[in-house]
């Protein structure tokens, strides 16, 4: 492919340089998603990502954007989606004024109006076919994409692999400056493996200790470093426990705030039961914490010593 | 050099259940000449990113990689020394998941035994087969006659004529219509073609067969009937890609893939080998718990339909089976229960675990001895009763 980046886009050196690059834009991420991000960017091909809700794979993409200082587009994707709303449509309104205007001064010339009527002008760019349309590349997010129904996989593999679409009026429109595609997925389905193939793969890990102590540390300012270790420390151990849903890094980034505002120093059995709906969606999940669980891992964070005695 | 060694491990990964083709040899090779060969994680994660599809993979991945990585050459050895054992045995068999690797590393191929192995590799070779073996180990094995074609040709007849026991749902993409609302778009294509009519085009939303899981008993005595469903849902599973199949008894496993082949004896002697808990007690509940906290938000995602199918009579716990199917009722499109050992027929919901079910199901299909394909074929056209009728 001979086509480049555009102007003014400097891709990253190496897997390091995108390490810290993203961490100047305040998201912090483990190597082995630096890496996949990295081949991603030099052999030009899509970055599936697949993990839990909240671990930060739309966020990625918002990160990307910013560190290349390109526009981010995105495709919010939902059941029912289709070609009209992703990546063109034609402007029927304006098509039948067209005719209307033609009519009225008699002076229907149908090879003309045919022509005029199939324009570039009469069409409406959606987020993919904008993706191919721009001077600078831009960052391509289609976002859960598992919520879109499989037809709409079949679309994207024309868009993905050869970076082009075809509108059977016009012919096919090849993309100048390609754009890095990322794709996420909360695996409510499975993606068809065709696509899955033309892509780079990636599952995003619920981060370790350390690593979400940073990212806490950076989204949610405010708090002490006792409290930032403790509830790093508590939403971790809850992890492990058998739940419904575990809570993403997004819901620690929101309970640290909420224990912020509430004005708590530590966790304490009682803050922690009334804040339990920021972490945990599930009533069946919160009834069990509440039931027993609290307490047992707040005593354990007591008797590693990262919590005051009662 | 680099390129002969990822050809070698990419053929490994194959072996092993991966897609790994040729243009993901080719990827790869552009992947670690990115990359670079100084640190051994970021080869790793480049090769994962360019040979992964799904997370489940990974740690089959990175065994393969570990063993081929330190020293290719016992892997070729270990393939060696694995092939007289396997292809000894001579039909096609299919270990467990986890043994997928060894399978593969086992593979015939045509390289000539490498000359001289050293003994510990022997050793280690030793160990790897005594572990295979006892991951292998099965409470039961159910034992399915071969089809008959008279049979075969049922099922197929079944799966196709016989509608679902399930609700169509509303999909919110649309498709033509002959009325509905109008298909501006269509509409003015028709008079560029035709400059001097109008037909109007129409859409209308589009109805279809939600997914489908079924959930399938495969306790003793759900016995008689595995056979039976297994073939029913094979044909389903051909026909109908959106199915995906578990089955339960004290633990639950799930054969999707296992029924996605295209013989059916082949797909049932997999789903055999998977799983391992034939004819032993049931555990509805916490079989019920399971799917409820790691599938059913993976498999019910889009308004899928769940089709239980067991006599209701468990070991478990009642208030837990309770509690769990009420959960499975709220995130399933519709719950269709079909429970195959209704004797009688004036049924009493009597025993505490079909009483504890009944108010939790959308459907319930009683059947009367079932003893047959054509059986289940008349049970799924019968009209379903009210659960909540049942109970007094």
């Amino acid at each position: 492919m001979t086509a480049t980046a555009g102007p003014g886009l400097s891709l990253p050196a190496s897997v390091d340089d995108v390490v810290t690059r993203l961490a100047g834009q305040d998201y912090v991420c483990d190597r082995r998603l630096a890496t996949a991000l990295y081949l991603s960017l030099t052999l030009k091909r899509p970055l599936f990502l697949e993990g839990e809700p909240g671990v930060g794979k739309t966020e990625l993409a918002k990160a990307l954007a910013a560190m290349l200082g390109t526009t981010l587009l995105r495709v919010q994707c939902y059941e029912g989606l289709d070609v009209a709303q992703t990546a063109y449509e034609w402007n029927v309104a304006r098509q039948m004024v067209e005719i209307r205007l033609a009519e009225a001064a008699h002076t229907v010339d149908h090879d003309r109006i045919l022509h005029s009527l199939y324009s570039r002008e009469m069409l409406i760019e959606r987020p993919l076919l904008q993706a191919l349309t721009q001077t600078r590349s831009p960052v391509l997010l289609i976002d859960e994409l598992d919520r879109a129904d499989e037809p709409f996989d079949a679309f994207l593999l024309e868009v993905l692999a050869e970076n082009q679409i075809t509108i059977p009026e016009l012919g096919t429109i090849r993309a100048a400056a390609p754009p890095f595609t990322l794709i996420t997925s909360n695996r409510t389905r499975e993606i068809h493996d065709a696509l899955k193939r033309r892509c780079l793969y990636h599952w995003v890990e619920f981060p370790d200790v350390e690593r979400e102590l940073q990212i806490v540390r950076l989204k949610a300012p405010g708090a002490s470093e006792r409290l930032y270790r403790q509830v790093v420390e508590f939403v971790q151990r809850m992890r492990t426990l058998d739940l419904f849903k575990a809570p993403g890094v997004a819901e620690t980034i929101d309970w640290t705030n909420a224990l912020v505002a509430l004005n708590s120093m530590q966790l304490d059995p009682a803050s922690v039961n009334d804040t339990l709906g920021v972490l945990l969606k599930y009533q069946d999940d919160i009834v069990r914490m509440q039931g027993g669980d609290t307490a047992k891992l707040l005593d354990e964070l007591r008797a590693r010593a990262l919590l005051d005695a009662a | 050099m680099l390129a002969d060694n990822l050809v070698h491990f990419s053929r490994v990964l194959r072996a092993a259940g991966l897609q790994a083709g040729p243009d993901r040899v080719l990827a790869a090779i552009a992947a670690v000449e990115a990359v670079g060969l100084e640190r051994r994680e970021d080869v790793r994660a480049a090769l994962a990113a360019v040979m992964l599809d799904r997370h489940e993979q990974q740690v089959l991945f990175d065994a393969a990689f570990d063993t081929f990585f330190r020293d290719p050459k016992l892997l070729e050895q270990m393939m060696y020394l694995m092939l007289p054992k396997i292809a000894g045995r001579g039909e096609k068999v299919r270990p467990p998941r986890a043994n997928r690797l060894a399978e593969a590393l086992a593979a015939p191929r045509e390289t000539p035994a490498p000359d001289r192995a050293p003994e510990n590799a022997k050793e280690e070779i030793q160990f790897e087969a005594a572990f295979t073996y006892s991951e292998r180990e099965r409470l039961q094995r159910a034992d399915f006659e071969s089809m008959t074609v008279a049979e075969f040709e049922l099922a197929k007849t079944l799966a196709e004529r016989v509608p679902l026991p399930v609700k169509p749902v509303l999909r919110r993409r649309h498709e033509r219509a002959a009325r509905g609302s109008i298909d501006l778009r269509r509409t003015l294509q028709g008079m560029a073609r035709q400059p001097h009519t109008l037909n109007a085009a129409f859409t209308q939303p589009r109805r279809e067969m939600p997914a489908l899981v079924v959930l399938l008993d495969i306790s003793g005595s759900m016995e008689r009937y595995a056979r039976l469903f297994l073939h029913y849902v094979h044909g389903l599973t051909r026909r109908y890609l959106k199915v995906q199949t578990f089955t339960f008894g004290t633990r639950l496993t799930n054969i999707t893939r296992c029924l996605r082949h295209r013989d059916v004896d082949v797909a049932l002697k997999q789903a055999d080998a998977q799983v391992s808990d034939w004819k032993g007690g049931t555990r509805i509940a916490s079989c019920l718990d399971d799917f409820n906290r790691h599938w059913a938000r993976r498999v019910l995602g889009a308004n899928a339909a769940v089709l239980l199918v067991t006599d209701g009579l468990d070991r478990d716990d009642q208030g837990q089976l309770a509690e769990a199917a009420a959960h499975l009722q709220r995130s399933a499109h519709e719950l269709v229960w079909l429970n195959p050992l209704l004797r009688f027929d004036g049924f009493e919901p009597k025993a505490a675990g079909v009483r504890a079910l009944l108010p939790h199901v959308d459907r319930f299909l009683p059947v009367h001895n079932l003893a047959s394909l054509a059986d289940l074929g008349r049970a799924l056209r019968a009209p379903a009763q009210n659960p909540a009728s049942l109970l007094n």
